[in-house]
């Protein structure tokens, strides 16, 4: 039996005259921990919006568990969408609320919890991410990496069965990193959600993945485990690697 | 005829099919949260933005009413004074205020003002990605930001109307007392036999139709907003500038349509 979760076939996406995506196919499978990399500019972003249906594509098919997401209209697409979390590469903390709100947003205007149940919710997310002081602060007053741990408490607090990842350790030092990738590993194996971790930091990616997948120009060009990535023949996949200045990537923009 | 009107033409096409279509998604994301028998937005929200859009305009709008009051019976006071006909001065104001200038300087200071604030709002949720996280988790964003901004305004603007025509009303009251001899019991006697509902009707409808003008315009704008900062910048300027536009418009074809239907 087919346990996709996510599954892209022939996705092709433009914008204007620039191609994104060309007759992608990619699947995730449940309980997955999927990374994505790719140079930037690449298109993974890109993936990630058009999983959750804010972005549709010129052609082919998305499928999120069996229904295609392109297709579905608005009142559907929202349902779905609460069972799929996201973190942004920015966090995307609604500013004029202060944390306990945001948190409460999605529970507040997508289901019919008590307060007591939603602090309760909240208390328990904030606790997971190791944050549960900051409730009556304002996202202005949180530096990048508490940011990003309160976005990812958001995501979690509908129990999603997809949690998607834009670049989370993007912008932070080294240290402040690795909590929040120990946090994804962690999070998704407590919740047994699926992950898609779009990200061009090598160690992130190698520390975080069951499975990787290479965008390039607008298509998978490698979809393997860590292991065999690392062991992976392609040019362009040792190159992106290793992060050598020889090899077709740079050629190619030459 | 020429390809620069032709592309113009198309974009204003363009943009008015978008603010049709944002106000029917909204109308839908609301209808959607109805029928799941919750309340079609937040209405501490609601009120938040009646408050700033209402409450907050006051001042300005009875302010400038009050001047442009106390300067249009100055004017016509003069004007009419050597031809012994200043007592109709107070109806003048009344009138003009109360189907024209009214509706109209409030339309323009609410989209100066609240237009202006709502698309630099919107406009930095927007490339900040709260927008989109708003989307992402299945919130409707039209229900949770446009719908409470849109309704705060087009039901704020009669109110706001009214306080315009009634502060212009006092401003001219003063002149007539002062600078035309008519006593402030008299001016109101004077303004109570020569407005009539026809000038109310028309100056409700336009207030009714200017709140929806800039609250829709302005809210598009700020969901449009690309480019960071300067993107903000450049959508909040044409805002303000299609919303100023579209009521002096708007304003125009009412008068067409309302001297035809209701003379």
């Amino acid at each position: 039996m087919d346990e996709s979760v996510v599954d892209m076939k022939g996705v092709s996406l433009a914008f204007g005259a620039k191609k994104i995506l060309n007759d992608l196919n990619l699947a995730v499978h449940s309980r997955e921990r999927l990374v994505v990399l790719g140079q930037s500019g690449s298109g993974k972003s890109t993936l990630l919006r058009l999983i959750v249906g804010i972005l549709r594509p010129n052609g082919g098919v998305v499928r999120f568990k069996g229904r295609e997401v392109s297709r579905m209209r608005r009142p559907h697409l929202n349902r779905m969408r609460q069972k799929i979390g996201m973190v942004y590469q920015y966090s995307a903390l609604i500013s004029s609320l202060n944390v306990r709100d945001n948190l409460a947003l999605p529970l507040e205007e997508l289901t019919d919890k008590k307060e007591e149940e939603i602090n309760r919710i909240i208390d328990e997310k904030l606790d997971m991410v190791g944050m549960s002081d900051t409730k009556n602060q304002m996202p202005a007053e949180l530096s990048g990496g508490m940011r990003k741990r309160i976005g990812l408490a958001r995501a979690l607090v509908m129990e999603p069965e997809l949690i998607l990842f834009d670049e989370p350790s993007a912008g932070l030092d080294p240290v402040i990193s690795s909590v929040i990738d120990e946090l994804i590993i962690s999070l998704t194996e407590k919740t047994d959600a699926t992950s898609i971790i779009v990200t061009h930091e090598m160690d992130s990616a190698f520390k975080i993945a069951t499975r990787m997948a290479m965008l390039y120009q607008g298509n998978i060009i490698e979809n393997d485990t860590p292991d065999a990535f690392r062991r992976s023949k392609n040019a362009v996949v040792s190159q992106f690697i290793s992060g050598s200045t020889q090899g077709p990537i740079l050629e190619k923009k030459k | 005829m020429d390809g620069g009107i032709l592309l113009m033409i198309k974009r204003f096409l363009q943009h008015l099919s978008s603010i049709v279509w944002l106000m029917v998604d909204a109308s839908q994301e609301m209808a959607d949260n109805m029928i799941r028998g919750r309340l079609p937005f937040r209405v501490n929200t609601f009120f938040e933005q009646t408050d700033r859009a209402g409450v907050g305009s006051v001042p300005l709008v009875a302010l400038v009413s009050f001047f442009l009051g106390l300067t249009m019976s100055l004017l016509t006071g003069y004007q009419l004074r050597p031809y012994g006909t200043e007592r109709l001065v107070p109806g003048l104001v009344a009138i003009g205020f109360s189907r024209e200038l009214g509706p109209l300087i409030t339309g323009i200071m609410v989209a100066a003002r609240i237009g202006a604030a709502f698309t630099a709002e919107l406009g930095t949720m927007t490339v900040s990605e709260e927008v989109e996280a708003i989307e992402a988790m299945g919130i409707g964003p039209l229900r949770f930001l446009v719908a409470p901004r849109v309704l705060a305004v087009f039901l704020l603007m009669p109110c706001l109307v009214v306080i315009s025509n009634v502060t212009a009303d006092l401003g001219a009251a003063l002149i007539c007392k002062w600078q035309l001899g008519i006593p402030v019991r008299y001016f109101g006697d004077l303004v109570h036999s020569s407005i009539e509902s026809r000038d109310i009707v028309a100056g409700t409808i336009k207030s009714f139709l200017f709140g929806l003008i800039v609250g829709t315009v302005s809210c598009y704008k700020g969901l449009a907003v690309e480019g960071g900062a300067a993107g903000v910048g450049d959508s909040t300027t044409s805002s303000v500038v299609i919303a100023i536009t579209s009521v002096i418009i708007f304003d125009t074809l009412c008068n067409i349509v309302l001297v035809a239907i209701y003379p």
